[in-house]
This record gives structure tokens, sequence and C-alpha cells, in this order.
């Protein structure tokens, strides 16, 4: 007959020997990533607080979540690998209106509940600054529809932890001529700016909740300033003519992006630069970036290669 | 009456070869599948069942939402090819819908839901072959696929079935000793060695029932290392792009400026 002794004992060995060297590891000031998984013990809940992704039990500091441990002064995080987007005021988004509700819009924005964008939070037409109409909430769907792309900031949270969103800058709002990907929300560092322009004539807005909004450049002086605020367009729902170099380069960008996100690389415009250079010098087309060994190159290429 | 199969031999060995506490061969695959926020595919043997999480997200429908907490959804889908008589089950069926109960009632108290008030967390499983161990399967593949969705769990949920032969107990049983003798299927929690299902549709003598238990308990702390591997594999491959990524992207920031 076999028992599982031999296994247990083993078990519990192992455990001890876990326990020690993680107690070892969050003493040293060394930054070394340390992984854990849900319910290994990281600490005393005595000497550290626990923060995001922890729990404590029986005074210790235990991981809920598989990802790094991150350790500022006493406060103990696990910083989970993949996640839903966990929203900051001040952070840009991408979003999608999901509802249309009595002065507010609902919008899916990658987080674990729907965002909310109120009537007040956008620019109105006729002025940016105007006091809201009985009529501008009966033609909300003139403004939005359902389906709509569009790019936001966080302004504020609800009780409920919801966030609302506002529009209220000429950077922001409905999005036209482009395409748009899904990338986890990890991979999307925050920038100095999150519009970017690439040289190859398109446009770029890193969400940080992990949609990327690819578009043809759209030139500056077209938007420009309080006079330059024209509903018509800001609200327009037909795109602008698109050229063909315009639309391959924007498919390219696109690939390149599920490319990278696909060998889980965080993403930075010089890092897309660069690949795009290099599709272009190896002669890639945008259709063939998705079959796995030249993704594998490009990506061996550039993150590897310096 | 047709012979009944000899579950255990006078050797010591069951019908497929195994010792009486030994598991069958596990296989997990924690790689992407499609849109969901975490997936696993777990094998046991021959059992084979995809798990796809999402979430937490908005609540489809208004009734569902719940104010304090996230409201876990789960769903089973049997594909018809599963078994070895072709049957198609519909989703209203009962014993898919008691299957999908179960589930639920097993993460509910292991999920922590009061962090996700108003959202939810929707589970999928498709089962697409099986040779016992069903519901084992299930959690089992459900645990890892909602760990790799970064959902904060309390510790993994390892499930394993065990049965008796007239006194002597087995684990990890296939279809054909599930048919032939009483087995109760025991969920644990390794860390605290609580149980957070212990379930069966036979009858089992009382005698037995606490060695069972205790055996499904060692069981589970040897699928718990095995999940915890497959886990870990993934994570450290996920952090070490990501790094690689980073260094790049550091070194170029550097020649800029």
């Amino acid at each position: 007959m076999i028992s599982f002794t031999p296994f247990s004992t083993l078990h519990e060995a192992e455990h001890e020997v876990y326990n020690d060297d993680e107690a070892m590891d969050i003493d040293d000031d060394v930054q070394v990533s340390k992984i854990t998984l849900p319910g290994e013990t990281i600490t005393s809940s005595q000497a550290y607080m626990r923060g995001h992704g922890t729990y404590v039990d029986n005074e210790l500091v235990i991981a809920s979540v598989a990802g790094t441990i991150e350790r500022v002064n006493k406060l103990v995080t696990v910083r989970a690998v993949s996640t839903k987007y966990n929203p900051e005021v001040g952070d840009l988004v991408v979003g999608r209106i999901t509802e249309v509700q009595p002065r507010r819009w609902k919008v899916d924005a990658n987080s674990r509940q729907d965002a909310v964008l109120m009537l007040s939070s956008v620019n109105l037409p006729g002025g940016v600054q105007r006091r809201k109409l009985e009529s501008d909430e009966l033609q909300m769907r003139t403004f939005f529809e359902e389906g709509d792309l569009l790019v936001a900031e966080v302004q504020a949270f609800f009780a409920d932890g919801a966030m609302s969103l506002h529009t209220r800058s000429l950077k922001y709002g409905k999005l036209r001529n482009g395409q748009l990907v899904v990338i986890p929300p990890i991979l999307v560092r925050r920038l100095k700016s999150h519009f970017t322009t690439l040289p190859c004539g398109v446009d770029l807005i890193l969400g940080l909740n992990g949609y990327i909004w690819v578009s043809k450049h759209v030139q500056e002086n077209e938007q420009e300033g309080e006079e330059g605020f024209d509903a018509e367009t800001i609200y327009s729902n037909r795109n602008d003519p698109i050229d063909e170099s315009t639309r391959s380069a924007i498919s390219r960008v696109t690939n390149i992006i599920r490319a990278l996100a696909a060998h889980f690389v965080p993403l930075t415009d010089t890092l897309l630069l660069e690949a795009y250079e290099w599709t272009v010098e190896n002669d890639i087309d945008a259709k063939s970036l998705l079959s796995e060994d030249i993704s594998d190159a490009l990506v061996a290429s550039i993150a590897g290669g310096t | 009456m047709a012979p009944r199969i000899e579950v255990l031999n006078d050797g010591g060995f069951r019908s497929d070869g195994r010792r009486q506490y030994e598991l069958r061969e596990i296989t997990i695959d924690l790689t992407q599948q499609g849109a969901a926020d975490g997936a696993a595919t777990i094998t046991h043997g021959l059992t084979k069942v995809m798990v796809s999480v999402f979430g937490p997200r908005e609540a489809k429908l208004r009734s569902q939402t719940i104010h304090d907490r996230a409201n876990i959804n789960v769903e089973v889908t049997i594909a018809a090819f599963s078994t070895g008589e072709r049957r198609k089950r519909n989703r209203g069926d009962k014993r898919i819908l008691e299957l999908a109960a179960t589930i639920k009632s097993t993460f509910e108290p292991v999920i922590q839901t009061s962090l996700y008030p108003r959202s939810q967390i929707d589970i999928f499983v498709q089962v697409l072959e099986q040779d016992g161990g069903l519901l084992q399967a299930c959690i089992n593949g459900a645990t890892l696929a909602l760990s790799n969705a970064g959902i904060p769990m309390l510790d993994f949920v390892c499930a394993v079935t065990g049965g008796v032969q007239l006194t002597s107990p087995m684990l990890d049983l296939t279809l054909l000793e599930e048919n032939d003798m009483p087995h109760v299927t025991v969920a644990i929690l390794p860390k605290t060695s609580k149980a957070t299902l212990v379930t069966m549709e036979t009858r089992l003598h009382v005698e037995r029932f606490e060695e069972i238990l205790r055996l499904a308990g060692e069981a589970g702390n040897i699928l718990h290392r095995v999940f915890k591997g497959a886990l870990r594999n993934r994570t450290t491959r996920l952090v070490a792009s990501m790094d690689s990524g980073t260094r790049v992207a550091g070194e170029d920031d550097a020649m800029e400026s």
C-alpha cells in the first residue's frame, strides 16, 4: 500500500524554505522583482502594512493575486501581471459608449464597471462655457450614440468605485478616421503624452486602459483655439477621406501593436517607431505581421537586439 | 447480470494500471484564449476542461448586480462529443445547472468579491472530454483561470474525487470506477486545509468517510504544487518579457537625453 506521508512532509519542508527566503528578500533593498502567487505568505502584518493584492490572516500578509511584490517603506503590495484596468484620476482612457441614460452616458473602458460620462462634462456646441439646457438633454444621441468611441480623462470616482469621465478639452472627444486595438492595460505605461504622432502619418492615442486608437494624422491647426471649436466636426460620425498609403500605415501599426502585445512587450512610442522602421526595412506588409515567425523576429530584433 | 469490471485487482492495480492513491496525469495550459481575461485548459487523464474567465466587468443585467460585492456567474457547456455516447445536452439541463451552481458556491467564499461592488465575474466552462472527475476538473480549471485573470482569491482551490471499493479507498476516479463505486468530491484550500466543497451523489459508509476526506486533503496538496508550478511558470515568463521591453525603452530614453 502506498502512503502519502512522504509527499506531505515534502510539502511542509518546501513551505518552510519558502517563508525563509521570502522574509529575506523583503528586507533586501535590492530591486528584485519577486513573484508571488495567491495564498502565499509574504510577511508579517506586525511589521508591514497590507496594500492591494494582499490580505491579512493570522497576522500574516498573504498575496491574493499572481504577480510581483512591491514595497514602499512599510506598505507591501502585489501587482497582478494580468488584470483589469485600475483607474486613477487624471488618466487618459479610450472608451466605447454602451448606453445613453438621463443626463449621462455609460462608457465601457475595460474597467471593473462601466464609466460614467455626465452631460455636464462634455463640450456642448455653441461655445465651451455655457449652461446645459433641456434641449441638450433631448438630443444627447447627436453627441454620442451607443457604439461611438471616445477619448476622455478620468475626472473623479463615485462612492462605489465607478469612474466619472470628462471630455472638456479640445484634445478629447469622439474618435474617427481610425481603428481600435485592445491590449492588456499593464502594457501601457504612463507617459508624458499619450497622444503620439508617428512619422508615417499615423496618430496614436494610448489609452491607459489598454484601448489604443490608431488613426489618420490630423493637422494641429484644424483643432486649434476656442473659436476653432465646431460641433459639426467634433461630433461628426463621418470619416474624412483616407488615402491608400495611410490606410496601410494604420493597419501596419495596428498589427505591430498586436504582435508586441502577444509577446507581452510594454508599449512605448520609441519602441513602436523602431518596429515600424524594421517592418519597412525588411519589406514586411501589414498582413504577414500576424504570422508567428515574423512577429517573433520583430520582437527579437527590437527587444532583444539592443 | 453482466460481469462487473474489476476495480482493484489482487495485485493492487486499478483498471487503468494505477495504484490506489495514484492520481492521473495532469496537463495545464494557461495561454491566452481570445478576448478572455484569464483562461486555462486542464486535463486529468482523459478528462479535459477549458475555462475562460471574464471580468470583473459591468453586469449584463441590472437585476444581477449586488450593491456591495461582485456577482459570480458560472455557465457550463458540455460538448456533445465529450462522452462515449454522443449526446447533446442543452443549456437548461438540470445536471448542468447543478454543476454550475456547485462551482459557484465553491468559489464564492474564496474570491474576494467585496472588492468589486456592482460588478460581475463570468466563468465559462467548456467540457471537451469526460472520463470521470468532471466536477474536480471544472473546479481546478476555474481556479487556474481565475488566478490567471488576476482576480483576487484567498487561495487556490484544489479538488479531487475519492471513492471506496469495499474497504479500500481510491483517488481520482475514472468514469468506469465512478459508475461502480460510491464517491465523493472534495475541494480544499491548501493553505488553511479547509474544505470549501464536499459533495456526493452516491451513499458512502460513514466509517469510510473520514479516511477519504483525509486522503483527498493530501491529494489536494499535491495538486496545489502542480498548479503553483504552472502559474509561477507563466507569471515569470510574462514578467521577464515585460522587463526586457522596459530595458530597451529605458536605454532609448537615455540616448535621447
